[in-house]
Order: structure tokens, then sequence, then C-alpha cells
């Protein structure tokens, strides 16, 4: 499932002016809101689902080259954090819903 | 996916790539970069509302164009014809009218000023194929149609690509071109304690030099992983921050940070996995999980971590480059 499904399907907003959300199919998902646990743990392509909304996260997806971030609990990016993301190319998502919640319904539409 | 209808504007026939979609991408950002003005055409034919049909098509006809401004006695645009105005004409025998009987008043114009995606915008609000491009003072500049955007959007990538394409040549072919005994380019970030906001800025940049020397996606996550943690410690323990200092050799890559304290009482533990003495501070970040060194360890070849407390530590990464990943050096045979 592509992201512009998921985020039309899970009502998610997007933060960041990605193009081509269509083209972009997550090879997984991780969740966690340590960073190192991302940095062992995440593979390539996966959607990462974290409550952290701060600057690292940008680095940290692109440096494990995540194909996007879906931040939870409907915590709010700051406008740096978004103009970083959009600089790196990696889309930030987000949503009210908590990651348990979130990795549920992403699980249920194969997202694994 | 069963679920899903194909987008309107889904490529048919193969799938996208990262590298198409950083393309289309860079199409858009191209879209709002690129001025009218830039690629409209210029000195453009016009006609006066006097002038008789048969003599339009006339300047159509040389000039292969598919219709031309109307302007006034005093340079102002009143009205467009366009060949399916002639064409009209033509169909009612009335070649011998005068331009104002058939040109059209609609006028929709773009400025020269505006954003490309302006002028694409407005082609496909208002279903015509040309605009008259009109300067700050109302003046007419130009024409534009979909053929010079697209003209112009593909000239745009191209010098990009050419630029692109002769730094990462340069770039990749480093080692090769200059010739010592021993070559190695050293890479030297200063790194501030406590400046969370900058922290895999470094790691970032390190990543990125890799992959534009040639290092395989593969080789560059996995430094960009080692160094990220490397950098993080430093942002997060060190009183006054360090220096990470990477040395890039065609057998090698060589990773060090260095600080000025507090340094670790007991290394032991700080490789215990889950360890930390990381601040609440950090925590809520989502630092200080205790897995940096782990992850590190697990990253490279060699680690070493050298620590006296009150004076620092110096942390040493090695990965060493199995023979396919090796950087090539002067006289290498040339690769497949």
């Amino acid at each position: 499932m592509n992201l512009q499904t998921l985020i039309t399907d899970l009502q998610l907003k997007t933060y960041t002016q990605t193009a081509d959300l269509e083209n972009i199919i997550p090879s997984g998902g991780y969740a966690s809101d340590l960073l190192s646990c991302v940095m062992a743990g995440a593979k390539p392509g996966n959607l990462w689902v974290t409550v952290q909304s701060h600057l690292n996260i940008v680095a940290v997806a692109a440096l494990t080259e995540c194909c996007a971030i879906l931040i939870s609990e409907a915590a709010e990016p700051d406008a740096e954090v978004i103009a970083r993301a959009n600089e790196q190319g990696v889309p930030l998502l987000g949503s009210s819903q908590g990651s348990y919640q979130l990795v549920a319904a992403l699980s249920q539409r194969g997202i694994n | 996916m069963m679920n899903n209808p194909p987008h309107p504007n889904a490529r048919r026939g193969r799938t996208v790539t990262d590298q198409d979609a950083r393309e289309i991408s860079r199409v858009e950002e191209l879209s709002y970069e690129l001025k009218v003005g830039e690629v409209m055409t210029a000195n453009v034919k016009s006609v006066t509302a006097e002038m008789k049909i048969a003599g339009v098509l006339e300047i159509l006809r040389q000039g292969r164009i598919s219709g031309v401004p109307v302007l006034d006695a005093g340079g102002e645009i009143i009205g467009i014809l366009s060949i399916e105005d002639v064409v009209r004409a033509m169909e009612r025998n009335h070649l011998t009218a005068p331009v104002s009987e058939y040109m059209s008043h609609r006028l929709i114009t773009v400025s020269d000023f505006d954003s490309v995606v302006k002028a694409i915008k407005t082609f496909s609000e208002y279903r015509v194929g040309r605009l008259p491009v009109l300067n700050e003072q109302g003046k007419l500049t130009g024409i534009i149609t979909k053929g010079d955007v697209t003209r112009g959007i593909l000239n745009a990538l191209q010098k990009d690509y050419k630029e692109e394409e002769l730094r990462r040549y340069r770039a990749s072919h480093l080692f090769e071109d200059i010739t010592s005994d021993r070559t190695s380019l050293i890479l030297r970030y200063e790194i501030a304690a406590k400046d969370y906001q900058r922290g895999g800025e470094a790691s970032s940049h390190i990543k990125r030099a890799l992959l534009r020397l040639g290092a395989s996606p593969q080789l560059a996550r996995q430094c960009g992983i080692a160094i990220y943690e490397a950098e993080i410690n430093l942002i997060i323990h060190t009183d006054n921050g360090g220096v990470i200092r990477v040395q890039i050799e065609p057998h090698r890559i060589l990773m060090q940070t260095t600080d000025t304290g507090p340094g670790i009482a007991n290394i032991e533990q700080a490789l215990t996995p889950g360890w930390s003495t990381a601040t609440q501070e950090a925590r809520n970040m989502g630092f200080g999980a205790g897995m940096g060194l782990v992850n590190i360890r697990r990253c490279v070849n060699r680690m070493e971590l050298d620590s006296t407390p009150g004076k620092g530590t110096k942390l040493t990464m090695e990965i060493l480059l199995r023979p396919e990943e090796r950087f090539r050096e002067e006289g290498d045979p040339e690769a497949e």
C-alpha cells in the first residue's frame, strides 16, 4: 500500500511537500521513540512511527533511509523540523492517534 | 493494493524508482523556480486590428506559429488571433475581413516575472495553448506556449544534470587522479555540546560525502549510523563538545571522535547494552537508550574506546573495505 493511500485511509496529516507519495511503498514499519533503537532496527524504506517530533528525527530517518516518519499522539513538529524534512526529502506525517493504534492500523493494511 | 485504483497520473508499465521520484519532484521545483520570462519566446510577431486575415495567415505560415497578439497603435495588447480564428474566417470565405472581427478579445496574460507554474495553471484553467507575456509596465514582451515550458524545463534539467554528473565524476575519481604513496581524505567536524538541534548533521554530511566518492549505499549507511551515534555522544555527554575526524582511504575508513571530558568512569559498563548516563532532558528526546556504542560496534570492524575521567574520551572506529568496496586508485584496472 502506498503512502498516499495510507494518508487518505488513516486521515494522516502531511507536513512536508513530497511529490509522488503514490509511488512510495513502505518496505515495512518500525516503531520506537528511542533514536538508537531506530538506528539499529529500522530497515531502508521502513515507515517509522514515533511520538518524537524534534529536529533529530529527520537526521535519523535520513540516515536509516526511512521512507517517511509518522508522528503519533498529535505531537506537532515545528517549522524548522518541517523545513529540514523538506530539505532532506523525508515525508513527515502526523496523526492524533497513539503509536499502538497506528501500528495496528498499518499492520492491517499489510505494512509489517 | 487490491482496493487501490490506479492514480490518474500514474505512469503505466514500469515501476517508478527513487531516482525517478527525485527527478519528478525536481521538475516541480523547477516549475516554481523558473520564471516565465526565462522560457518564453521573446521578439514575437504582432499584428494590428485593421490588418486583413489573409495577411495574418501569411505571417503565421512563414513564422510557423499558431497565433499572434494584436496590438493597437500605442503598442498595447488588445487581443490575440490564433490559427483557429483564421480557420473560422476561411470557412466563411472571409479572408479579407479585418483581424478585429475574428480575434479573441478575452485577454488572459501572464507576467514575465511569474513562475512557470502560474503559466501551467493558466493553460489548464482557461484551456488555452498560448499566453501573451506582459512586463511590469503591462507591455507585451513575449509569448509562452506549453512547448516553451517543456523546452525550458528540459534545458534547466539538463544543466542540473550536467553539473551533478561533473561533480560526481570529479569526486568519484579523486583517489585515481591523485598520485601519492598513500592518499587519504580527511573530513573534520566540530560538534558543540548540548546542541541537540544539529544532532546528526555531521553524520549526514559524511554519508553524503561517501556516496559522492562512489561508496556503496550499504557502506555509506553503515558509516552514517556509526558516526551518528558517536556524534550524539559528543552532544549529550561532553562538557565542551568535541571533534569528529573521518579519514577516508581507498582500503578503509577510519573515524575518530575526541573530546575533553568528562571522560567515562567505567568503560565496561558504558559498553553494556541499555546502560546510559544521559540526562532526563536527553532521554525525553529519545536519546540515552544505552544502545549507541552497541550500535557502533555492530557497524564497524574495530572499535576502541579510550577514556580518562577528567581528561576526555577518544573513540576510534575503523571499517575495512572489502575488495569490491574499495575506492579506485591510480593504476587500478578499470572496473567492469
